[in-house]
């Protein structure tokens, strides 16, 4: 009693004023906690946010209706944007949706088994955020070339992958996967195992243990890193553009349009484009986070 | 029961083998094929390749562009985290939510912003070109459009380790007359010292590797606004294959130090993959 008695005691009321100086602890009328230092990190944030985010993104708003209604329309829907944006969005969601069992095998043997080479194994996980996207792009195209090490044999087969689509999805999925294993390792390391062994002893077989009871509690995080897959591999760029052989309306992806509209100095005809995948990719992530939240 | 384990021991074995082969093939082969290639022709050609001037302007290009987003980033980052965990106010979230949008925007969209507000064309080109500043195709843009991509890297490494930290240490600190600075370098500083590091790390990483950000920006002028994974471009579509992979190993060696960096200071502060 006492105890508890005493810390009720000494704990300061949050919203307690100092006594030094009442306007340290106010901001806009609004009273904060003890700590200095809310109005210099605010201000800098909002500076920080404004003139590096914000601004430049309401420029790319704001350009594309230079045109007029009616011309930004007439450019988005010239035959070569619609193929580039529909390439783009239909390439990262099957990239993005093969990557989860890819990440779901990566994050469940890095979380559950032990064996020589796991910690390399986990490391190379990351390779994909660490190595800068031009070097993964000529690794990629190198490697699945006609010639490649598995280009060949897979050309063998009749399977052409780089300079085709299949190279886009290839660039998509090496830049997602991590984010898959990484999104689901954390939640599978702390699924009890007891669960499982419950299910196993009622009977269930490891296939009904795996789709019934693990699975369901890792899909909100499957989900989140679906769409951060997604997310990323929708506007990706360096290591596509080696491998995807850019031929318009067949390889051709929307960022490479951007460039390209840029270099004739199409400035609205660019934004146009890009304001186009901003809101089409914001309007999926939204989406996929209200899933995420009736899922969780 | 004696089937039952034995199958439950191969289900297990051929996940292991098949996780296994998905990192060798998918992951660590194309690392392998950079090495490879620059190493085509031996080491003298790629090392010759690296020694080239317009290589080591690209270099010095990449250095001092990440020389400067970097710290940027850093002390931009750094506010930010104490702005977002120390205070209570409106929009707390929606400010985290804008800090982390420039990972969910396209690196050429990155570049192409910087042109809109600053190309001949943009909205103050005009009046830069009175004043004879060039900002795209030269140092400045290249600097904005990195610190635009590297710009949540800091701040998301921070904010999460702040938030679970509370605030507990640093009022006590303000209550018995510390400044605000020396609450800040001497209470939670040293708490997040492996986390900023790591932070800086990544952004680091990122600030030089960036390519499509810089492309749009760079003007990709040889020796002047080519930094290096523009260089590796350039290379390639002349079909120095020899130089373009000697470049290209040169930045692979850059993301394994930062992997491995990485990785110790995980071990040290006991934190688990923040690389997202």
């Amino acid at each position: 009693m006492m105890a508890a008695a005493s810390t009720v005691f000494i704990a300061p009321p949050v919203e307690r004023e100092k006594p030094t100086g009442a306007a340290r602890g106010r901001w806009f009328g609004l009273r904060r906690g003890p700590l200095p230092g809310f109005g210099l990190t605010f201000g800098l944030t909002l500076l920080w946010l404004g003139l590096i985010v914000l601004l430049p993104l309401a420029a790319l708003a704001l350009r594309p209706w230079t045109l007029g209604i009616e011309g930004v329309f007439r450019s988005l829907s010239e035959p070569r944007v619609l193929a580039a944006l529909r390439l783009s969005f239909v390439s990262a969601l099957l990239a993005a949706a093969l990557n989860v069992p890819l990440g779901l095998l990566l994050a469940w043997v890095l979380v559950r088994e032990r064996f020589p080479g796991r910690r390399l194994l986990d490391a190379a996980v990351d390779l994909p955020f660490a190595l800068p996207t031009a070097v993964a792009g000529l690794a990629l195209t190198a490697l699945y070339a006609p010639n490649g090490w598995l280009g060949a044999p897979l050309a063998a087969l009749g399977w052409q992958v780089a300079y085709t689509p299949w190279g886009i999805g290839i660039a998509m999925m090496f830049v997602g996967l991590p984010f898959i294993v990484r999104s689901v390792e954390p939640v599978l390391r702390d699924f009890p195992r007891d669960a499982e062994e419950v299910a196993a002893t009622l009977g269930a077989t490891a296939a009904q243990t795996m789709w019934r009871v693990v699975l369901p509690a890792l899909r909100p995080a499957l989900l989140a890193g679906f769409t951060m897959a997604f997310a990323r591999a929708v506007g990706e760029y360096g290591s596509i553009i080696f491998i995807a052989g850019n031929r318009p309306m067949v390889s051709e992806i929307a960022p490479l349009l951007i460039v390209i509209r840029l270099e004739q100095f199409d400035y609205a005809g660019a934004s146009a484009v890009g304001l186009a995948m901003l809101v089409l990719a914001f309007a999926i992530l939204l989406a996929l986070n209200l899933l995420q939240r009736r899922a969780g | 029961m004696n089937t039952d384990r034995r199958e439950n021991l191969l289900a297990r074995r051929s996940a292991i083998l098949a996780a296994i082969l998905v990192g060798v093939l998918f992951l660590l082969l194309p690392l392998l094929a950079v090495f490879v290639e620059a190493l085509r022709r031996g080491l003298p050609p790629a090392l010759e390749a690296i020694a080239d001037p317009d290589a080591i302007a690209s270099i010095r290009l990449t250095l001092l562009v990440a020389a400067i987003a970097v710290p940027v980033n850093t002390i931009g980052g750094v506010a930010a985290a104490w702005c977002i965990t120390k205070f209570d106010f409106p929009g707390r979230g929606a400010m985290l939510a804008f800090i982390e949008l420039p990972f969910s925007v396209s690196p050429v969209i990155s570049g192409l912003v910087w042109v809109l507000l600053f190309g001949a064309q943009g909205w103050f080109g005009p009046w830069l070109q009175e004043r004879d500043i060039q900002i795209i195709f030269a140092l400045p843009g290249l600097v904005l459009a990195t610190v635009f991509v590297t710009f949540p890297f800091v701040a998301r490494t921070l904010v999460p380790l702040m938030q679970e930290q509370g605030r507990s240490a640093e009022e006590a600190a303000a209550t018995l007359g510390a400044s605000g600075w020396q609450t800040f370098l001497r209470v939670t500083l040293p708490d997040i010292r492996w986390a900023l590091l790591s932070g800086v790390l990544l952004c680091n990483a990122r600030a030089m590797g960036e390519f499509g950000a810089v492309s749009v920006v760079s003007g990709h002028i040889r020796g002047e606004t080519n930094t290096m994974p523009l260089h590796v471009e350039i290379l390639y579509n002349e079909y120095q294959f020899v130089g373009a992979f000697a470049v290209a190993a040169l930045l692979a060696l850059l993301a394994l130090v930062t992997l491995g960096a990485k990785a110790v200071l995980e071990r040290y502060s006991g934190m688990l993959g923040a690389m997202l």
